[in-house]
């Protein structure tokens, strides 16, 4: 077994105090390469059990996390991954427990599911649709009530179609909890669906933000695929929250990635390649159609065309990012399975605080 | 013939379709994600496609309009997808269709089918494996179904679509689909409330439900082919009614029980089986009672802790084994 890894990452920003345009694509592609292992790990039969990716969505959870404090509350869904990275997981115990390996964060209870680091604020991850909503709603009680921090909880547009949804706004409102809600709508037209991929939100409100609205929270949508508009958003939402002024909601529009499929997530045309932004393209028509909204890759573009990095320069990052993540796998396969006792602890707390 | 258990549902969910116009179905994957099964649907959907209604993911509201449809004419069955996601609409299950009838002093009544695709199906992890029958089991006025078997798949979806008058929960365990029966149509159902005796035996009874149908079988297999031991495997088919005459019944004549079932030790399934042995059977009885059930934790995700917890063939045949050597 490898040496056991440390237990978390520097939070993005924590160190400098202010994040860089570099730290952003960099923290992006450690998201894409690292859901690039889950991927092949799952079609070589070592990732068992249904998953969810996040690729398509970087940017999303680096801006948001880049605009958080240590002592800030962060609740996820089933597509954790990136939320989780951004926040300062380290990829080694995630990927350990996305295999069910002993040494991840829950010693192989929660899987890819249930990915979750108190030590990062994120003290649980539901899978239920809107399973966090009203849990993030108390976190941010306790925020207030405790006079720092706030609570940020992602979500998918499906969340808006649970009555949970509705009723953490409400609470969230009438307690003016310090709380950003944060939607990611990643749907896809009926039309453009394929067989075999999930379906989407159904609400039949004219925009997702009208639903706060008429709660008198304030909602905005920002485009999922820019990072320096999300960067704004996030930044100013962050701050309006912080300062008291009660819930917000922001829907994120994302463009679905084609290999978001219902079964098993597949990589069309392969490993994401950085040539794709220096004029080559992928050889699957429905990923060339997609690239225009990958945030990794209009990202990268504007850095290289702004002149803030080279190809070199990008190059040498995701050389340093694919061997931090084919070594997260290593340290994964390498971890032994729990040993049967496991499946006996954690019931009841023994004493406050965790082991 | 033999059809499968998916095949058996699909009928069923088809036939009720063809012969009675209040059946409706609120949501339409009943297959979950296996999708070999999810082709046995496709009649369904070329030919109703009217009486499928497209689902928003709204637990609670499904199935308390479905409650509501059934209570005004309608004979619905929700599609609640993973049988864990009944939780998110436990308050309009519970608390409102099972209370319809006595509560309206036997006025109305609400004949709603929720399907549930349940169970410990394989690194679903703590909220994707839930077995719900025993804490639904505590409901008075809920009939829960559980098939282990394919001809039940399809008699049982059948009667609940076209016969039942009270709210029923159909738990279909996700691992159930290529399961296989003998199968003749037109031959009616076992009475719901009947045990199935699935093999006859003399020395131990062994009592199962659900998925634990087909891995008591195999252990029952297993116990005559290594050890010379004659198990009778009684399927209970439904939990909600519990068929009490024929588990006495058998433990009389074997004078040995081991119940397998996937719901927790406590409260559960095989507790209520107990309990009633030992207030009706004790006498029966040559040596102590024993459960194999999951242990009281949550269903962990990494796949050798599943496994130290699940309801296996193996863990069956030992418990009987211990019961025929202890006394």
């Amino acid at each position: 077994m490898s040496e056991h890894p440390k237990e978390l990452i520097e939070p993005l920003g924590k160190a400098s105090g202010k994040v860089g345009s570099a730290e952003r694509l960099k923290a992006m592609l450690r998201i894409r390469r690292f859901e690039e292992q889950c991927i092949a790990l799952a079609k070589a039969g070592q990732l068992p059990g249904h998953y969810h990716v996040y690729i398509g969505q970087e940017a999303t959870a680096v801006t948001a996390c880049a605009a958080l404090r240590p002592e800030d509350f962060l609740f996820s869904t089933w597509r954790n991954h990136g939320h989780l990275l951004a926040r300062g997981a380290a990829p080694e115990r995630m990927m350990a427990e996305i295999l069910g390996r002993a040494s991840g964060y829950a010693a192989g209870k929660s899987g890819t599911l249930h990915l979750s680091v108190p030590k990062l604020g994120v003290p649980t991850t539901s899978a239920l649709v809107g399973g966090n909503l009203p849990l993030a709603a108390g976190a941010g009680l306790a925020c207030k009530r405790r006079g720092s921090g706030i609570a940020v909880v992602f979500f998918g547009d499906a969340g808006l179609e649970e009555g949970a949804f509705y009723e953490s706004l409400i609470v969230a409102k009438v307690w003016q909890v310090p709380i950003l809600y944060i939607c990611e709508n990643n749907s896809i037209p009926p039309k453009q669906r394929k067989r075999g991929q999930y379906t989407s939100s159904t609400l039949p409100a004219a925009r997702l933000g009208d639903v706060p609205s008429a709660l008198q929270i304030p909602a905005e949508s920002v485009d999922g695929t820019d990072v320096d508009v999300l960067t704004e958003c996030f930044d100013r939402l962050v701050a309006e929250v912080r300062s008291g002024g009660g819930p917000r909601f922001v829907e994120v529009c994302c463009n679905r990635w084609p290999g978001n499929i219902m079964t098993w997530p597949e990589l069309p045309g392969g490993e994401w390649q950085l040539d794709w932004a220096f004029g080559g393209r992928p050889d699957r028509a429905e990923m060339v159609a997609w690239l225009p909204s990958d945030p990794l890759l209009r990202h990268l573009k504007k850095l290289v065309e702004q002149g803030v990095l080279d190809r070199a320069q990008v190059e040498a990052i995701d050389t340093q990012v694919r061997a931090e993540m084919a070594s997260a796998a290593k340290f994964a396969l390498d971890s032994p399975f729990p040993t049967a006792g496991e499946a006996y602890r954690d019931v009841f707390a023994e004493a406050d605080g965790r082991r | 013939m033999k059809i499968s258990f998916a095949e058996g549902l699909a009928k069923a969910i088809y036939e009720s379709l063809a012969v009675d116009p209040r059946v409706m179905l609120v949501g339409g994957s009943f297959m979950g994600l296996n999708m070999n099964a999810r082709k046995l649907m496709e009649p369904v959907v070329r030919d109703y496609s009217d009486r499928i209604l497209a689902t928003p993911v709204s637990e609670l509201g499904l199935a308390g309009a479905a409650i509501g449809a059934a209570m005004c004419g309608q004979r619905p069955v929700v599609d609640l997808g993973t049988g864990s996601f009944i939780f998110q609409a436990f308050a309009q299950v519970v608390n409102e269709a099972a209370n319809v009838h006595y509560m309206s002093g036997g006025q109305s009544n609400a004949p709603v089918t929720f399907y549930c695709l349940a169970g410990m199906r394989g690194m679903g992890a703590a909220q994707h494996s839930q077995r719900t029958q025993a804490m639904l089991g505590q409901v008075p006025g809920l009939q829960i179904l559980t098939p282990g078997g394919a001809e039940d798949a399809y008699y049982l979806m059948k009667w609940a679509l076209l016969e039942s008058h009270n709210p029923t929960v159909f738990i279909n365990h996700s691992l159930l689909f290529n399961e296989t029966a003998e199968f003749t149509p037109g031959t009616p159902m076992l009475p719901l409330g009947k045990a199935r005796v699935r093999r006859q035996g003399r020395d131990v009874s062994i009592i199962a439900s659900s998925i634990t149908v087909p891995r008591a079988m195999a252990a029952a297999d297993a116990l005559e082919r290594q050890k010379g031991v004659s198990a009778e495997v009684l399927d209970l088919r439904s939990i909600v009614p519990l068929d009490r005459d024929m588990i006495l019944q058998s433990v009389a004549k074997t004078g040995r029980a081991v119940i397998a079932d996937e719901c927790h030790r406590s409260f559960g399934v095989a507790a209520e089986i107990a309990a009633s042995l030992a207030e009706q059977g004790l006498s029966y009885l040559k040596a102590p009672v024993r459960r194999v059930v999951v242990p009281d934790v949550p269903i962990p995700f990494s796949q050798p802790l599943e496994a130290e917890l699940t309801v296996s063939s193996e863990k069956i045949q030992a418990a009987a084994v211990e019961i025929l050597t202890s006394a």
